[in-house]
């Protein structure tokens, strides 16, 4: 009886397998999006309502990130941005802080491992945010998780860590006057620094050499933003049902989409990702022509 | 390629659903025909004004009687808390005008004066900063008639209310990139501004020519001439260094609070951009020129509900 409903399960696994990798086939028809970001909120809030210990909305957090993964990959979206923690997150009880960054540093070896999704489909991990606020174990599980990751070319994870949009935007007006101001020296201009080392450059935007003038430009500053590396998101995720940025990307995702549904982070499924696809989809011949128009003016 | 068009309900907590409007027939038979000198003639029988419309709706515009200002705070809402700051993507003034069949001019006419209705319900409920994205950076795309149309109108209107903002106590700041507007808007800007500079009740923000990024970028500009000019040093720059040079420095309260963008679109399109942090949003599906006292409500109850956590407990 139990081997019998074991092969069950297997065969219902396989058949809805099959399913969702048919309805994505449907969705292909359509403009796939390149790049979705997500804000991966509630996790704290399923625990409670599940009358589980805090931890565990996480742990469920990171199984859903898995699947959404998944999902996306086999969609043939290529850029996946996650928030995973933001600067402001420092503020929570220093115990809370203390054990998320045990639960990052697990997690970030468990994608490491030889099974995990990320080997399966050549995901190069990227961590973008300050991580010299990490904690040490963090960050150098970091520095290997992008050093092993590096050669992976076919997708990208940005995984904001230590990360506000505020912060972010300090540090490319911070690089974009030292440019400047080394340029006005006369002395070498410094390289830019971004948050990890790439050998393996994918797409990002086309990046003009810096201005002769010593105005700064509106390229001097995107050319510093950590997310230079990839590509405007095309669609902004936020679960939990709150209508909020709370300091993401808020100069990449200007004009993107944004999509709320109300379920907490641990329970998007893939219903999600496809309502928020058709959404994308419906949007795209829009925006696409508004991109054209504003390709040729300033800001 | 082609994109799916199904209507598939959407779970999407951020749309409101617009509003029953009764008023579509109202308007298209009380409208009636008025030309604008700075048009050609050939295109002055085209333009139509909603502003009568307006008023038969309203009952008056702003500040034809002196008690018209004040609005009773509505029983629906709690007293706190409420946005001190409120930001508004005013979209869909030309899809009121299509619906209508009517010039996108006669839609942004009608937007002003819902505009002007807004800055009524503001300052009757103590709300302190209101700013509205009149024009941005991308719509200097759109067709010239409509662009100088649309320059016209915000000078006419600065004109025909500043006297109402200096009795009202309402001071009147504008944002945006300048070198592209035409001198006339500029000089009258700059009088409006200097008038109203004192007053206190409600300070009303307008972007024209404004994008998020312009405004980051031109305070990267300063904090670098700064810089160049040895009053700060390289490792000051820090977030309430920019801060201070973003546009918005002409407030007390430069983030929004709350920001509501009209017509159902989903987006900020590079409105506030560094301001947004922590502002809630909605969105409604109406249209600005039907956004009126009822829709105002509802946004700001929904605001009451929000649980604003900024990151931490």
């Amino acid at each position: 009886m139990q081997i019998s409903n074991g092969y069950t399960v297997h065969l219902l696994e396989g058949l809805y397998c099959y399913l969702r990798r048919l309805l994505f086939k449907v969705l292909c028809v359509g403009e796939v999006p390149n790049h979705i970001a997500f804000i991966m909120d509630g996790n704290r809030r399923f625990a409670k309502k599940n009358n589980l210990a805090e931890g565990e909305g996480h742990k469920a957090g990171f199984s859903a990130l898995l699947s959404i993964l998944r999902y996306c990959y086999e969609l043939g979206v290529k850029y996946v941005t996650v928030y995973a923690f933001s600067i402001d997150n420092f503020r929570r009880k220093p115990k809370d802080v203390q054990s998320l960054m045990e639960l990052m540093r697990q997690k970030i070896e468990e994608l490491l491992q030889q099974e995990s999704i990320i080997n399966e489909y050549g995901v190069r991990l990227h961590f973008i945010g300050n991580i010299s606020m990490l904690s040490e174990p963090v960050r150098v599980a970091v520095d290997k998780a992008m050093r092993v990751t590096a050669h992976n070319n076919h997708r990208v994870l940005f995984i904001c860590v230590a990360y506000t949009s505020r912060d972010e935007m300090v540090h490319a007006v911070y690089q974009s006057c030292k440019q400047k101001w080394s340029h006005l020296n006369g002395e070498e201009p410094s390289k830019v620094v971004k948050n990890g080392v790439f050998e393996n450059k994918v797409e990002k935007h086309s990046v003009p050499p810096p201005s002769s003038c010593s105005l700064i430009e509106l390229v001097d500053v995107e050319r510093n933003m950590y997310m230079a590396v990839a590509p405007d998101p095309d669609i902004l995720i936020r679960t939990s049902g709150e209508a909020r940025l709370s300091n993401f990307l808020l100069w990449q995702a200007g004009t993107c989409p944004l999509y709320a549904p109300s379920s907490l982070w641990p329970e998007i499924g893939l219903r999600h990702l496809v309502l928020a696809v058709l959404n994308f989809q419906k949007y795209h011949h829009y925006l696409e022509n508004k991109k054209e128009k504003k390709k040729h003016k300033n800001f | 390629m082609f994109s799916l068009r199904l209507p598939i309900p959407i779970e999407n907590t951020l749309i409101t659903p617009p509003p029953k409007s009764n008023n579509n027939n109202t308007y298209n038979s009380s409208l009636c025909a008025h030309s604008y000198s700075s048009y050609s003639h050939s295109q002055t029988n085209r333009f139509l004004t909603v502003r009568n419309v307006a008023l038969q709706k309203n009952g008056n515009s702003v500040g034809d009687s002196k008690d018209t200002m004040m609005q009773p705070f509505p029983e629906e809402l709690n007293a706190e808390p409420l946005p001190r700051h409120v930001a508004v993507i005013m979209d869909g003034n030309g899809r009121w005008a299509k619906m209508r069949n009517l010039m996108p001019s006669a839609g942004h006419q009608a937007g002003a004066e819902a505009l002007k209705e807004m800055v009524r319900l503001c300052a009757s409920w103590g709300i302190k900063v209101l700013t509205v994205f009149a024009f941005s950076t991308d719509n200097w795309v759109r067709p010239k008639v409509e662009v100088d149309f649309l320059m016209s109108l915000f000078e006419k209107t600065i004109n025909s209310e500043i006297d109402v903002f200096i009795r009202e106590g309402i001071r009147i700041s504008v944002i945006g990139d300048a070198s592209k507007l035409p001198s006339s808007l500029i000089r009258m800007i700059k009088y409006a501004e200097e008038r109203t500079k004192e007053n206190s009740r409600l300070q009303l923000i307008v972007a024209v020519s404004y994008s998020g990024k312009y405004d980051v970028v031109q305070a990267c500009r300063s904090v670098a001439k700064k810089v160049k000019d040895g009053i700060l040093d390289l490792e000051e720059i820090n977030e309430g260094i920019i801060e201070q040079e973003l546009e918005t420095n002409c407030t007390e309260f430069p983030n929004p609070d709350l920001l509501i963008r009209t017509s159902g679109e989903l987006r900020v399109s590079n409105f506030l951009l560094w301001q947004l942090a922590y502002t809630e949003l909605y969105f409604d599906g109406a249209l600005w020129p039907d956004f009126g006292k009822e829709e105002f409500v509802e946004a700001l109850s929904s605001f009451q509900q929000r649980k604003r956590r900024f990151g931490g407990r």
